[in-house]
């Protein structure tokens, strides 16, 4: 029976495990996208270099971190860096690791598109002003910068929550593990408990990426009418 | 050199690269308290020519004075230079991230270090005298494009400049938010503002100048009172420009 499978979602504490599970892929989401926010900053203003060759470096690192996907990096990162560099990253630092490199390229091209977008005169307009290339470059490209970049940026934002689920298989006990877990214990008492776990999970990353994407629409639509 | 003159240039050159020649050999100079219109066709490089004064373009030869200091030879930086120097732009370039009055107030307070209270006060007078009390708080997004040029006007002259220099400041406006802006202008001219101005408002440069330079191809080939210059312009290429607002008129 299909329906009774639902009680699976309440059973002992069941619910609130899943919840933590989807604590724990917020906090590399956040924690990742937070280190890809400043890591990016620097990037974008390289990208915008005078020199060619800083230019071409930025380049093949963004081209390099989109064509390569990201279950790759994992597997590289998690198991062959413990083999091959000695070194044992936990499967979260892993996660964090893979998703910071993999979002400091995507916030990167954001940050460099977004002061690319900022007319040559408005640097020009601060000069004229006396202001020095340092005053303009706070007081007046970052501020544009910021505002243009917040809508993609909660759309990376919300890649990247999504994109957690990955870490499942590299031994991460998130959300999507959590709901293996209690499938498999109510294997066969509960036959339809795959279908309620797993569209609980999926109605909690609805509940978590909605919000933010409707938070990047209306940004948008308001930077939009704004300028 | 002479102790009144304000602006002085010699032998300006200027080239970019595969544009050569986009300026040459610029001889002019202005007195403090003149105001100078520059005409000229399209492309002849009369922004080019302001953009050097202020040091947005490098030059590729000669020398321009300020003051009878020589602002080329990078003894004193740029920001310093600038400050003197006030530009207004045709797109307005308001910093869209900013109320008016923070718009007019970032640079005296930042810049020049002055004083918050009084900057605000001298701010609100300014923005008085043009009309714009009421958009203080206001975004530039929610201004006119006549208002947002006389807020521009009004952030130049915050930094208390000895030379103004205006860029086609009414070329981007509707027709009938041009008067409002040149009224701003002229009232300056009246006060013995030192200006070097771009403008394709034949009437208005009449009106305003105490002297007019025609540029064409790069260089200065007529330099002229405003009365004469309209009524027997000397060289050809002049007539056959002025000849073109008249059609301009007719048609
Ligand atoms: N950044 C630039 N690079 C190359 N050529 C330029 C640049 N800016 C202006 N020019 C050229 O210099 C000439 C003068 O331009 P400009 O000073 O803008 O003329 P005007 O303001 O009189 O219309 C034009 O032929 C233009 O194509
Ligand atoms: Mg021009």
């Amino acid at each position: 029976m299909l329906s009774s499978g639902i009680g699976v979602l309440f059973q002992g504490n069941n619910f609130l495990r899943l919840l933590q599970g989807l604590m724990v892929s917020l906090r590399i989401a956040l924690l990742s996208m937070l280190l890809s926010a400043v890591f990016g900053l620097f990037l974008g203003i390289a990208m915008n270099s005078k020199k060619g060759w800083v230019r071409a470096v930025c380049r093949t690192y963004l081209e390099t971190v989109r064509v390569m996907p990201q279950l790759v990096l994992l597997f590289l990162v998690y198991f062959g860096a413990a083999k091959h560099l000695g070194m044992n990253f936990s499967g979260e630092l892993s996660a964090v690791i893979v998703f910071t490199f993999w979002g400091a390229a995507e916030m990167g091209d954001l940050v460099r598109s977004a002061f690319l977008s900022i007319p040559a005169h408005q640097y020009e307009a601060g000069c004229a002003l006396g202001m020095t290339k340092m005053q303009v470059f706070f007081y007046i490209m970052i501020p544009q910068a910021v505002r243009r970049l917040l809508p993609p940026t909660i759309n990376l934002l919300t890649r990247m929550i999504k994109t957690t689920s990955l870490v499942v298989l590299i031994g991460v006990v998130e959300v999507v593990k959590v709901g293996k877990q209690i499938i498999d214990a109510s294997r066969f008492t509960e036959p339809s408990a795959a279908f309620w776990v797993y569209g609980a999970i999926f109605l909690l990353y609805f509940a978590v990426c909605y919000p933010f994407s409707r938070a990047a629409a209306l940004l948008e639509r308001k930077l939009r009418d704004g300028n | 050199m002479k102790e009144k003159q304000i602006l002085q240039i010699e032998h300006l050159e200027k080239s970019y690269d595969g544009h050569p020649s986009v300026l040459r050999d610029i001889n002019f100079s202005m007195e403090k308290g003149e105001v100078v219109v520059v005409l000229g066709p399209s492309g002849c490089g009369k922004s080019t020519f302001l953009r050097c004064i202020n040091l947005l373009e490098p030059v590729s030869g000669g020398r321009i004075y300020l003051n009878g200091q020589d602002i080329l030879s990078g003894q004193k930086e740029s920001s310093r230079i600038r400050q003197e120097i006030g530009m207004v732009f045709q797109n307005y370039e308001l910093f869209p991230h900013m109320t008016i009055l923070e718009n007019v107030m970032l640079a005296p307070l930042l810049v020049q270090k002055r004083d918050r209270k009084q900057t605000v006060e001298e701010a609100g007078e300014l923005l008085a005298r043009v009309g714009l009390s009421e958009k203080q708080t206001s975004y530039p997004r929610q201004l006119s494009g006549g208002q947002k040029q006389r807020a521009a006007i009004v952030r130049a002259l915050m930094m208390r400049p000895k030379v103004l220099l205006l860029d086609e400041i009414t070329a981007a406006l509707d027709p009938e938010m041009v008067r409002e802006v040149l009224q701003v202008v002229l009232e300056l001219a009246r006060d013995g503002m030192t200006m070097l101005i771009v403008t394709h408002e034949m009437e208005f440069a009449r009106a305003v100048a105490d002297r007019v330079i025609f540029m064409d191809k790069g260089a200065i080939v007529e330099e002229q009172k405003p009365e004469d210059f309209f009524s027997c312009p000397k060289t050809d290429r002049a007539k056959r420009f002025l000849n073109m607002f008249h059609y301009e008129a007719l048609g």
